[in-house]
């Protein structure tokens, strides 16, 4: 049955008669071994086989990406060029405000869920800043008048409560502060933060964005500082 | 503006170009003819029915093949019902310091279903509950076998229309192989690799404590991550690794690898149109219908964008400028989240890479209305194909009451005994999700979980955990509080019937169609393949929808929309 052309089931006149042909399953019972049987093997295929091939092909090929990127200096890991991380002091640029956890906890990630129509995120509450007291806090920290204006990245959570970037208007905002914080020239900065913003993926994907982690790792190299050691 | 519609139109293209000649790949491996996997996949596939006791000849009538479907389905439930139970058991990982959700039977038998019917609804977080076994050998697994699963009754559906006089709509066993040797596990071999060289991890490590440039630490969870990131998206599941899903830069870490996830996402269901109209005979029948998803997407995407690229309204006077960023990431911005969100939202994957919770109301409409029309545009993978065609049948049936005569759809007569399966189909979303909402909305135990929103949002929340599991979809608003006994049950209840009671509806409708001979086309005969056909599925997929569920939407999102 089945030629390579056509598809052909089995035709309704031949089971019209008593005996069920052997080319058509009737019995469920007859269903149960594959039944049992699929279920072991194909999980056993697929979640086991599946990804120890793909852990094999992967390790030798991408062995820093396999590990999640992490950066190291001096043999410590300091982070991952992937995942966000806070920063307070005037010396380094901020990242976003964050919601995982109490802020970049990357075993906590997550958004803050709130609606935009919900007045607790303009607002804040008690134990949360809102995107009010974000802007607030954001032009008292980088030496902005009242009235000017922020970009919207600097004052929301991300979705991840991880977000490596900023925005290059977030981090041409911060540049004069950072300077002076270092006692480098703001043009000496901003070059730096043009020279690490990555243009869209292929010309059309995504974003224009500047890591943070990694702008700040080049601002310490750029003054021959390793970043603190801290004890174990 | 116009690099993010830029970007829309390159990915619809690529989808569109890539419809017909995997559509007609997908044709010949439904149909069992040779292609250029043969030679390493075939002697995998004997081998695979020598051991599971499968005689691939054997053909089943469509009550067999539904029974089959839920048996699998049935079996790998309790089986990653184990997996999930005993998790805290098995070896390697997070310490258990770091599991900080306990594995309760309610969340265990939710994960379970959820995973094993698609859906992929998450009332956890991954990395402060599942060890990396349980992540790989239970939900990555289960991936992979739910979809393949229901990519089998997509095959058997486009059997029953194309077949005539037939007693049988193909073998499950086969299909289910098929799908997973010359499918799914090659293209995610690849796909994994193109995700793991952009930064997904796959390590074994325990999370890594890092020492941070201010002198902190910063504890960092690991794991095997590409595992399950490309299957999620390229079986149309949508369960992420982390509690973030798409918006974890460890799960989504570029641009490109989120383009790349929709387009795992788009492409199969969207190809599977075309297998259908190659096998039925009628090619530009499958295109019809393809046209007629695309306009609904760009409808959809038209309204979302426009409702997240513009300033929030809401921090007017603020002086902040630019667009809804509240839970999106910077490296995708508006265009790439609201792409996601509809791609997400219509290919019943639940991978979101941004927060619909905090979505403008009317950048929400579009992912909530998209679930509760039942997944029509591309839709789950093998779903995609009878969702979309069942509405096309209520627009047949609809055009052939105008007209007075029996309707017929490429040759295949709806009687009273066909339109009893379309119209239970068409009513089992609106009767499942409605009622669930309604229940949840009147008891205290469904109030508890508004614990961030209320008002017209939590009213939405509620209303869209219920579409997506109906759906089969996964994505939540996450401000809804869910993991507790009232809401692990009730979604059950959606997710099962969204799985197992639509498929069965359309396997018993695909056998009757295959039992039909086909009629002659004459003069009367409404054809599926115009533009005018087109016209009408469009239009009674909207009008049905809002007939259904204008009520629902107004209370939500609308009401919220008007009221600022």
């Amino acid at each position: 049955m089945g030629s390579p052309t056509t598809d052909s089931g089995v035709p309704l006149e031949r089971d019209a008669g008593s005996v069920s042909p052997p080319t058509c399953a009737r019995r469920i019972g007859d269903q149960l071994r594959p039944a049992i049987l699929s279920v072991l093997v194909l999980t056993l295929l697929t979640g086991c086989v599946f990804p120890l091939l793909l852990f094999a092909i992967a390790r030798p090929l991408f062995p820093r990406q396999a590990d999640g990127s992490l950066l190291r200096s001096r043999g410590t890991v300091i982070g991952s060029e992937l995942i966000g991380q806070e920063f307070t002091t005037p010396r380094y640029f901020e990242s976003r405000p964050s919601a995982a956890g109490s802020g970049y906890d990357a075993t906590a990630s997550g958004g803050t869920n709130l609606g935009p129509n919900n007045p607790k995120l303009t607002n804040g509450s008690a134990d949360f800043a809102g995107i009010r007291q974000l802007a607030e806090a954001y032009r008292n920290h980088n030496g902005l008048a009242p009235g000017d204006a922020v970009p919207i990245d600097a004052v929301t959570r991300s979705g991840s409560g991880l977000d490596p970037d900023i925005t290059p208007a977030n981090a041409a905002l911060q540049a004069a502060r950072v300077a002076r914080a270092r006692g480098l020239s703001e043009e000496s900065v901003l070059r730096l933060v043009a020279d690490h913003t990555k243009g869209r993926q292929l010309g059309f994907l995504g974003e224009r964005r500047v890591s943070v982690l990694e702008l700040n790792l080049a601002l310490d190299q750029l003054q021959g500082q390793q970043p603190p050691r801290t004890s174990p | 503006m116009f690099m993010r519609w830029l970007e829309y139109a390159i990915f619809l293209g690529i989808v569109l170009g890539l419809a017909h000649p995997v559509g007609l790949y997908l044709g010949r491996v439904c149909q069992g003819q040779p292609t250029f996997l043969d030679p390493l996949m075939g002697p995998v596939e004997s081998a695979l029915y020598r051991i599971l006791g499968v005689r691939p000849k054997q053909e089943m009538s469509a009550g067999v093949y539904a029974t089959c479907f839920l048996l699998f389905g049935l079996g790998c439930a309790i089986v990653l019902f184990l997996v999930l139970i005993f998790e805290r058991l098995l070896p390697g990982g997070p310490a258990n310091a770091s599991l900080t959700t306990p594995m309760t039977t309610d969340l265990a038998v939710n994960t379970a279903v959820s995973f094993t019917t698609t859906t992929t609804w998450q009332a956890y977080a991954g990395e402060n509950t599942l060890r990396y076994l349980a992540q790989v050998a239970g939900i990555a697994a289960q991936c992979f076998l739910a979809s393949a699963a229901g990519l089998a009754v997509g095959f058997a559906f486009i059997r029953g229309v194309a077949r005539e006089q037939c007693a049988t709509v193909g073998n499950f066993w086969v299909d289910l192989v098929r799908s997973l040797l010359w499918v799914l596990i090659p293209l995610t071999l690849i796909g994994s690799l193109v995700l793991i060289w952009q930064g997904v991890p796959m390590n074994m490590a325990p999370y890594t404590p890092a020492h941070t440039l201010e002198g902190g630490i910063q504890t960092i969870a690991q794991g095997p991550v590409a595992a399950l990131e490309f299957i999620k998206n390229l079986g149309t599941n949508g369960g992420g690794f982390f509690n973030a899903n798409g918006a974890h830069p460890y799960a989504n870490p570029t641009p490109f690898t989120n383009f790349l996830g929709m387009l795992a996402i788009a492409v199969l269901p969207a190809s599977l149109m075309i297998t259908f109209g190659h096998l039925a005979r009628k090619p530009r029948a499958g295109w019809t219908l393809l046209i007629v998803m695309v306009a609904l997407f760009v409808l959809g995407l038209a309204i979302s964008d426009w409702a997240e690229a513009k300033p929030p309204t809401q921090l007017a006077g603020l002086h902040i400028v630019g667009p809804n960023m509240e839970g999106k990431e910077v490296r995708f911005g508006i265009g790439d989240s609201v792409l996601t969100a509809m791609v997400t939202s219509n290919g019943s994957t639940g991978s979101y890479n941004s927060m619909y919770d905090s979505f403008q109301p009317l950048g929400v409409l579009g992912p909530l209305v998209f679930m509760l029309l039942g997944e029509v545009v591309f839709g789950g993978l093998g779903a995609g194909v009878y969702s979309i065609v069942m509405a096309a049948l209520v627009g047949v049936f609809l055009g052939g009451l105008m007209v007075g005569r029996t309707p017929e759809y490429l040759g295949k007569q709806l009687r009273s005994a066909e339109m009893r399966w379309i119209a239970l189909y068409a009513l089992m979303t609106p009767m499942v999700v409605l009622v669930l909402t309604s229940v949840a909305v009147a008891t205290q135990a469904g109030q508890a979980g508004l614990v961030t929103n209320s008002g017209p949002r939590g009213f939405t929340e509620i209303l869209f955990a219920y579409a997506s599991s109906m759906a089969n979809n996964g994505q939540t608003m996450a401000g809804l509080a869910v993991n507790n006994v009232f809401y692990n049950l009730t979604t059950v209840i959606a997710m099962l019937i969204g799985r197992y009671g639509l498929a069965a509806l359309a396997l018993a409708l695909a056998g009757s169609f295959a039992a039909q001979r086909r009629v002659l086309t004459t003069a009367g005969t409404l054809p599926g393949d115009t533009p005018a056909f087109g016209a009408l599925v469009f239009g009674t997929i909207l009008l049905g929808g809002s007939l259904c569920f204008f009520a629902a939407v107004g209370l939500g999102p609308v009401v919220e929309f008007l009221r600022h």
